[in-house]
């Protein structure tokens, strides 16, 4: 076993939602370097509010979040560029912007007022571009791409940013299943060979299971969050579905529909 | 932001076209003035006519530098719009900008009548119209920027904008029906748009402005390029969204309220110039676009009041009327031409 690392997301009793609309409460979990996290649920349980908090975007109802040992709260605008980076579920505004132009826009946070590119920075865009094999399409605009493909954009974006944590919302909808393996595949290595804590939001429960390192799973109660093989074991994926139409089996670790 | 290619040659070709299209601007009007006695007075040589010395000094030159102010000063406005709002067809008059200085030049030019007594605008001077006009748009901008402070949402600010256009413009008509025919000539002269009758104080305050406008887009080209991505991405790469936007939307009042307060209200170079610009320098970069907008912008302006001049004739045609049939079809040739008008 290696040696515990140092969390470096630490979330506790967190509420989450909109003044005083509770969306979600009693979320605990902690992460590591090189963990990818899922953030599984069901719709409008509050999981891209949870990653809207995390990032930043919108306040805490309650508890603490804690990244770095220091609270979220504390952190500037800038600060917080060098520390997390984010791939919404919001389309780029201008798609006008070629594939190599979007991913340097990553590395704002280290540039000079009139973002002018060091060599530092051009090889971090390179090596996004070789990680998430966008070489050949460099030069291409974004409105020519596949939506996969931009979707390997916006991560490669997210990843030439250099933060060491990385927080992605339903970064498979609108794919087909190859892709969503795809992407998902992408970031367990991402996180796993460049040390990264990587957490995502899905509706792709078999998938996650599969390569995740840690679940959270939204129910609305308690929110369990371990390992997917000890989330199996206490049966809580049982448990997401109302039972009369979806079941699952945790031999196979999937879904099954009731016929 | 990497760009993809280089731009120095398409810039030396831009600039040369400034440089023509300002000599044919010099070159041209009621008077008829050969090439070549107007390029001898740029010189410092004499002119065969002594009144043509006159003329191109004290009348042409400043016109042509007034239609450069204009044409690149509401040109960048125009892309500054565009970028804030996401929207290709934004422009400074959706802010309501050039609305609010069509009523400060309303209230000056036809309330006058309607609160007899008040003062004497014609006691004002040269300045009274363009104070007046720039006191209107900065008062629209200023509710505009309370309320972008408390709106997040920049398509409802676009809205509001709008919406105060049309407030702005109603008023206008309500002011225009109690007003004298007398009075409401000259206001409609005002809306017609002229870059000429700027006397050389007024070019230099011009000048003075549209620099300044300048100077805080170029100091706001980071958080341009960020927006590009959408707010929340810019927010998340470590832009201030209130302190960006803030800028943004100073140096757009600058730059519009500014050519509107001296030149009228000149329709369509701030829509059209940004999207005519990429057809040359593709990227969204505004390190390139900047400067570029500017500079298409003073060649579009140059060559339309070279137009509305009538060569060889007295007779002037209003600039605003030559800019939008200039302008509108170039819009509609973009829309119908796919994905060019893609923002």
């Amino acid at each position: 076993m290696p040696q515990p690392k140092e969390p470096i997301l630490t979330v506790k009793e967190l509420a989450i939602g909109y003044r005083s609309k509770v969306v979600s409460k009693n979320i605990s979990f902690s992460l590591e370097p090189g963990v990818l996290c899922g953030i599984v649920g069901i719709n409008g349980i509050g999981k891209s509010t949870l990653l809207r908090t995390l990032g930043g975007f919108q306040p805490k109802l309650g508890g603490t979040i804690t990244l770095h040992q220091k609270r979220l709260e504390s952190y500037s605008q800038p600060q917080l560029a060098k520390e997390l980076s984010v791939v919404l579920t919001e389309q780029p505004a201008s798609k006008n912007l070629t594939v190599q132009e979007l991913i340097a826009l990553g590395r704002q946070p280290y540039t000079n007022w009139l973002g002018n590119l060091s060599q530092r920075d051009k090889d971090y865009i390179q090596q996004s571009l070789d990680a998430f094999l966008l070489n050949d399409l460099r030069h291409n605009k974004c409105h020519e791409l596949s939506d996969g493909q931009l979707q390997r954009v916006l991560i490669a974006r997210a990843m030439a940013q250099d933060t060491p944590l990385i927080l992605l919302d339903e970064p498979t909808t609108h794919l087909d299943l190859y892709h969503k393996a795809q992407i998902l595949k992408m970031l367990q290595q991402l996180a796993h060979q460049n040390q990264k804590t990587i957490v995502f939001t899905s509706h792709e429960i078999d998938l996650s299971i599969q390569l995740c390192d840690k679940m959270v799973i939204l129910n609305g109660g308690d929110n369990p969050f371990g390992e997917p093989c000890e989330l199996i074991e206490q049966k809580h994926f049982e448990r997401l579905f109302p039972t009369e139409m979806v079941q699952f089996d945790a031999k196979t670790g999937a879904f099954k529909v009731n016929k | 932001m990497l760009s993809s290619k280089s731009y120095r040659v398409s810039f030396v070709l831009i600039f040369m076209a400034v440089v023509l299209a300002w000599l044919l601007n010099v070159s041209s009007g009621s008077v008829s003035i050969p090439f070549a006695d107007t390029i001898a007075v740029l010189f410092g040589g004499q002119a065969n006519v002594e009144s043509w010395q006159y003329i191109i000094w004290n009348y042409r030159i400043p016109k042509a530098f007034t239609s450069v102010l204009v044409g690149g000063g509401l040109a960048l406005s125009g892309l500054l719009m565009q970028t804030l709002f996401r929207n290709p067809l934004a422009g400074p008059f959706v802010l309501g900008i050039s609305s609010g200085a069509s009523l400060g030049a309303a209230l000056l030019l036809l309330g006058a009548s309607l609160f007899s007594g008040l003062a004497s605008f014609s006691l004002l001077g040269d300045f009274s119209l363009a104070i007046a006009a720039s006191i209107g748009s900065f008062l629209v901008l200023l509710v505009v920027m309370v309320v972008a402070q408390r709106i997040k949402d920049t398509m409802a600010l676009l809205i509001i904008g709008l919406m105060f256009g049309s407030i702005t413009s109603a008023l206008v008509s309500v002011l225009a029906y109690f007003s004298s025919a007398e009075n409401l000539q000259r206001f409609i002269f005002w809306s017609f748009g002229s870059v000429g009758n700027l006397s050389g104080q007024q070019v230099l305050l011009l000048m003075g402005i549209v620099l300044l406008g300048f100077l805080l887009s170029v100091l706001s080209i980071k958080s341009l390029n960020a927006y590009l991505l959408g707010e929340h991405y810019a927010q998340s790469l470590g832009v201030s969204l209130q302190k960006s936007r803030l800028m943004i939307i100073v140096a757009t009042g600058l730059l519009a309220g500014g050519v509107t307060a001296f030149a009228g209200p000149i329709a369509f170079v701030g829509l059209a110039v940004p999207h005519l610009t990429r057809q040359i320098f593709d990227t969204m970069e505004h390190r390139i676009l900047i400067p570029a907008v500017f500079l298409y912008g003073a060649i579009l302006m140059l060559l339309c009041d070279t137009l509305a001049q009538l060569p060889n004739s007295a007779n002037v045609l209003p600039i605003n009327a030559i800019t939008s049939i200039v302008g509108a079809p170039v819009v509609i040739w973009l829309l119908v031409q796919k994905r060019k008008m893609i923002f």
